[in-house]
């Protein structure tokens, strides 16, 4: 049986290692931190059925331990290359090399660094927060703004870092939008009294239940929305946030004052996936891994024994990952 | 007094801060079907009125929506209360009676620019006035 070495455990390289593993195959997990699902273990509840986050990991895990898998955490794999016989063989970053007949990359995303859109003012006010500082807060019940009070207000705005020339991303990060109107419903649940606002160029509910939700947020959670993107942020003398932007609605410009901006960073090629594409030979755009056919080849590379999966490609949702790892698994078992 | 031919214009910019939304809570409590819109402008597109005056039902009910209420009780006497605009809304905003109730509250509220109510009834002969 052939062997598969599998990169990145996030719940696209779980799933994948799970699936195959159940069919007998030896596979390897490797993993550049400390635990596996770094990036979903803050997360409070998930979109659009507000399933807590700790029970996706805790099965996640629970898939871990019941299959077969070897796991190699703390081992971050720097370099990636076929050798003829040998196949694959993987380096990682002390010099270990690890030898497999196939490969899936699963390196996932990296958020936005919100540093990068200077004029809204992230990491100059308190007041300005991302939506992964969001969504802890929301998660361990401690929503507050600057002075450690409970916010009046919250603004939220869409797209930073992505579909903006000025960060070098044309693509939308698909699930910001709908995290936007999950943690907006979360505030409100948390705090009925605070005012919530999200403006937004477009709102892009794509998936099933996530134009529903945004129904909910308008009808039972009085969520405001504002079409329009915020240009600047500044700090004021008490510790507050005030945004400008154009309510493109009314054709009028707009101030506000806010306890909280909270930026929802989009989604980019991470380290590990942007230096293994580029080792194989299938980068794709702006960092990402390219697979050879977005219908019927998504898995695929046009290099014998490399698969992709999950975020290393583009843009997705945790679901949208999860089935991406199974569908890798199984296009490694037809052969 | 002198006159020098210039006047400091007033600002534009809508101030959040400042808005005073009581008759914004009123309508969402006399017409909940408005916490749908998604401002599509459907409502517009399907109004008669529209295509041959500046009447645009979209932009009024969003200047409510942001407590702009000045001029707004001129600008809603030259809807026809046909209804079209409910036929089309995608959202299932009862656009009919957002319009009465956004009259309602400001001939009621405002008594500077309150009509008297057989006015706004000879303006709509034969229809509902309800
Ligand atoms: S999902 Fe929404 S917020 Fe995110 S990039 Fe796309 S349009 Fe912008
Ligand atoms: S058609 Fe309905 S949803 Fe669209 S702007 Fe008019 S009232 Fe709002
Ligand atoms: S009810 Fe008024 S706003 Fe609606 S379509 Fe008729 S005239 Fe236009």
């Amino acid at each position: 049986m052939k062997t598969v070495s599998i990169i990145g455990a996030g719940p696209a390289g779980i799933e994948a290692a799970y699936v195959l593993a159940k069919q007998g195959v030896a596979v390897s997990l490797f993993e550049k931190s400390s635990s596996p699902l770094k990036n979903i273990a803050d997360k409070a509840f998930l979109f659009p059925n507000f399933a807590a986050a700790t029970d996706i990991v805790e099965q996640m895990n629970r898939k871990l331990l019941n299959a077969n898998i070897t796991q190699h955490l703390d081992t971050d794999i720097v370099g990636l290359v076929h050798e003829g016989e040998q196949g694959w063989k993987l380096t990682d970053n002390r010099g270990n090399s690890y030898y497999s007949d196939n490969v899936v990359l699963a390196t996932g995303y990296t958020p936005f660094d919100a540093h990068r859109k200077e004029e809204l003012g992230y990491g100059i006010y308190n007041g300005v927060v991302t939506s992964l500082e969001m969504e802890k807060m929301i998660r361990y019940n401690q929503i507050v703004n600057s002075m450690g009070e409970k916010p009046k207000r919250v603004v939220f705005l869409q797209c930073v870092g992505s579909r903006d020339e000025k960060s070098g991303n044309h693509y939308c990060s698909k699930v910001c939008c709908v995290t936007a109107v999950k943690q907006a419903i979360e505030i409100k649940k948390q705090l009925p009294d605070a005012e919530a606002y999200i403006f937004y160029m477009d709102l892009r509910m794509w998936g099933q239940h996530f134009e529903e939700m945004y129904r909910q947020s308008q009808q039972d959670y009085g969520v405001r929305y504002v079409r329009g993107r915020i240009s600047e942020a500044s700090g004021t003398f008490d510790g507050r946030v005030q945004i400008k932007a154009e309510d493109t609605l009314m054709g009028l410009p707009l101030k506000m004052t806010t306890d909280l901006l909270v930026l929802m960073v989009g989604m980019e090629a991470s380290e590990g996936t942007r230096c293994l594409a580029k080792a194989a030979g299938i980068c794709g755009e702006y960092g990402f891994a390219q697979s050879t056919d977005p219908h019927l080849g998504d898995n695929l590379t046009g290099q014998q024994g490399l698969y992709v999966c999950g975020a290393c490609k583009r843009p997705m949702s945790i679901n949208d990952v999860v089935n991406d790892g199974r569908a890798a698994a199984f296009a490694i078992l037809e052969g | 007094m002198k006159k020098f031919g210039f006047e400091i214009s007033k600002g534009r910019q809508l101030n959040f801060d400042e808005m005073k939304s009581e008759k914004v809570e009123k309508l969402l409590e006399l017409v909940p079907s408005y916490k749908w819109c998604i401002g599509c402008g459907g409502c517009t597109a399907a109004c008669s009125a529209a295509g041959f005056t500046d009447f645009n039902i979209r932009k009024i009910h969003t200047a409510f929506f942001r407590a702009q209420y000045e001029g707004l009780d001129e600008q809603l006497n030259q809807c026809m209360l046909c209804g079209k605009c409910l036929l089309v809304c995608p959202r299932g905003v009862n656009t009919r009676s957002l319009i009465i109730n956004m009259r309602r509250i400001l001939a009621n509220v405002d008594t500077v620019t309150w009509r008297p109510q057989r006015e706004l009834k000879s303006k709509n002969e034969g229809g509902n006035n309800e």
